[in-house]
């Protein structure tokens, strides 16, 4: 019997599809992302209900379901919960040459974490448990940028 | 066979070509607020949620996942139907069967779609398969213009007989508060617009909206406890034949011709025309609103023309037809469906508003998706 490979001419079609997207950043995360862009201010919302303070905020609290339209102004300082190094590159999917190090900062005076780079420090020195502090962005555009990232406090 | 389930709350939000006031997440929470008010019902009471959309049409995948917050999902079972055009009437379906198998007994269903985000027929061209018929894949009108042109040949249909379709579905929008486009128009507008397809005019196909709607299934015992009048689910088929668009039989519509004769068996139809007190239907495009009429059983085959001509499908006729503008008036794709299953049981429970039909006893729903799916679901005043 013949190996079942000799019985198939590989044709194979390359692909590559292009579609362009817009995306509404919707009633709650526009003043989110106006109050960084306009004062470089980071606020969270309150729920009325469970008094979690979500950042980013938004419009419902994910455990009650009601509006949040209570909302507080963070100090911009907070602890590295949890990190990674990224050491791999991956061109058109990572924002930055590896290596570089993102994390999750539980932002004081919020009870949910916020996803960001951690820049100003040897990526070997970085530890969980450090305290951070957000460094924002010179030019604003009400995006997520306008973090520019995280750094340790001195 | 299943229990007994019956629709106890709709909601949907007010649709537009952009509602750039709110992101897709947040439509979503629109839609589940209003059916939840609507069922005066809170979300402890929901056992399960089922979500529906079009992949790649927000370029996001995933919606039972990052819109946990809106769709008021968080620790419950909850999970995502795509299934094209259909998605809002499996969505229906899936209302049916999971409250029918006895597992839950209340169940949220959840349709939406931010059409404004993206390239819809870019985004459409990529169900198409893609090492055969994508490239000569000409989008959503090419096919039902061709279709139309066929039946036109076939059975001396008309432009016109269609621009009466359009019309009646547009005019029948302006009562409709939550409708997208809100544009009175005559036979004359439609024949008058810009060809996009010939035979289909820019005034005969639906447009795509910014929008979501919710429906709340309930088995019957909860049903008869928090609804006093609940549209009953009498029949939900599906049928599908696709392998390729070139197979398809296009001059008649075979999927729509089986679901609906099936369903009426189920529910004991023998005269559709008569015993129908309304129908919302999946009309894409005017054309459908001819052509489809025959797959319906409504006549013989041809003699759907007549019935547009006469005048029996509109608001006050024998069998109004989307008293809400259907399709043609707001296309959400995600919700489109679960909108003809929310206006039907709105129909029923008596809860339409401007565009309510007096009595309605029984409704018929249909759904349309891919090339060529139909969905048929059949809705009752009285218990199946
Ligand atoms: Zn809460």
């Amino acid at each position: 019997m013949a190996d079942w490979k000799d019985e198939v001419e590989e044709i194979v079609f390359d692909g590559k599809i292009c579609v362009p997207y817009s995306w509404t950043v919707g009633s709650t995360l526009s003043k989110w992302y106006g109050m960084m862009r306009d004062n470089a201010e980071i606020w969270a919302n309150r729920c009325p209900s469970c008094e979690m303070v979500f950042v980013p905020p938004r419009k419902k609290c994910i455990y009650c379901y009601k509006d949040m339209n209570d909302w507080v102004k963070l100090a911009g300082t907070g602890v590295l919960e949890t990190y990674t190094v990224v050491q791999h590159p991956e061109p058109g999917v990572y924002p930055k040459e590896p290596p570089f190090v993102y994390g999750i900062v539980k932002m004081d005076g919020a009870d949910t974490g916020l996803v960001h780079f951690i820049e100003g420090v040897e990526p070997d020195k970085v530890k969980s448990g450090m305290r951070v502090e957000a460094v924002m962005s010179k030019e604003r555009e009400g995006n997520f940028m306008d973090i520019e990232c995280f750094r340790p406090i001195e | 066979m299943g229990n007994r389930v019956g629709i106890i709350g709709v909601g949907q939000t007010h649709h537009a070509a952009k509602r750039l006031d709110a992101s897709g997440v947040e439509l979503i929470s629109e839609a589940v607020t209003r059916s939840l008010d609507d069922a005066e019902m809170t979300l402890d009471q929901i056992d399960a949620i089922v979500i529906g959309n079009m992949d790649h049409f927000e370029n996001i995948n995933y919606v039972d996942m990052w819109a946990t917050d809106g769709l008021g999902a968080c620790m419950k079972p909850v999970f995502k139907v795509s299934t094209g055009g259909t998605t809002g009437t499996t969505l229906g379906a899936c209302g049916y069967y999971h409250a029918g198998c006895g597992l839950f007994d209340t169940v949220m269903m959840v349709g939406w779609e931010k059409n404004s985000e993206s390239d819809t027929q870019a985004a459409i061209a990529t169900c198409a398969n893609p090492v055969l018929e994508r490239d000569a894949f000409a989008g959503a009108i090419g096919p039902l213009a061709s279709e139309y042109s066929m039946y036109m040949k076939a059975y001396g249909a008309t432009q016109e007989d269609a621009a009466i379709v359009a019309v009646r579905d547009r005019n029948n929008a302006l009562n409709n508060q939550y409708a997208h486009n809100q544009m009175k128009v005559t036979v004359e507008d439609v024949m008058n617009s810009p060809m996009l397809s010939f035979p289909i005019k820019f005034l005969d196909i639906c447009p795509r909206s910014d929008g979501a709607c919710a429906v709340i299934f309930a088995s019957e015992e909860k049903a008869k406890a928090l609804c006093p009048r609940p549209a009953w689910v009498h029949a939900s088929v599906v049928r599908h034949d696709y392998t390729h668009f070139g197979d398809l039989e296009w001059k008649g519509m075979p999927t729509l011709e089986r679901a609906s004769k099936e369903a009426y068996k189920i529910a004991g139809i023998a005269d559709p025309l008569k015993e129908f007190d309304v129908a919302e239907l999946y009309i894409p495009a005017s054309t459908c609103g001819v052509k489809w009429m025959d797959s319906l059983w409504f006549c013989d085959k041809g003699g759907a023309p007549e019935l547009v001509r006469k005048g029996t499908l509109e608001i006050d006729g024998q069998l109004p037809v989307n008293p809400s503008g259907g399709v043609i008036a707001t296309n959400p794709i995600g919700a489109t469906g679960l909108i003809r299953v929310g206006e039907a049981a709105w129909q029923i429970m008596g809860r339409a508003g401007d565009h309510q039909v007096p009595d309605v006893e029984k409704a018929l729903v249909t759904g349309f998706g891919g090339c060529s799916w139909s969905d048929v679901i059949i809705l009752g005043a009285e218990l199946p």
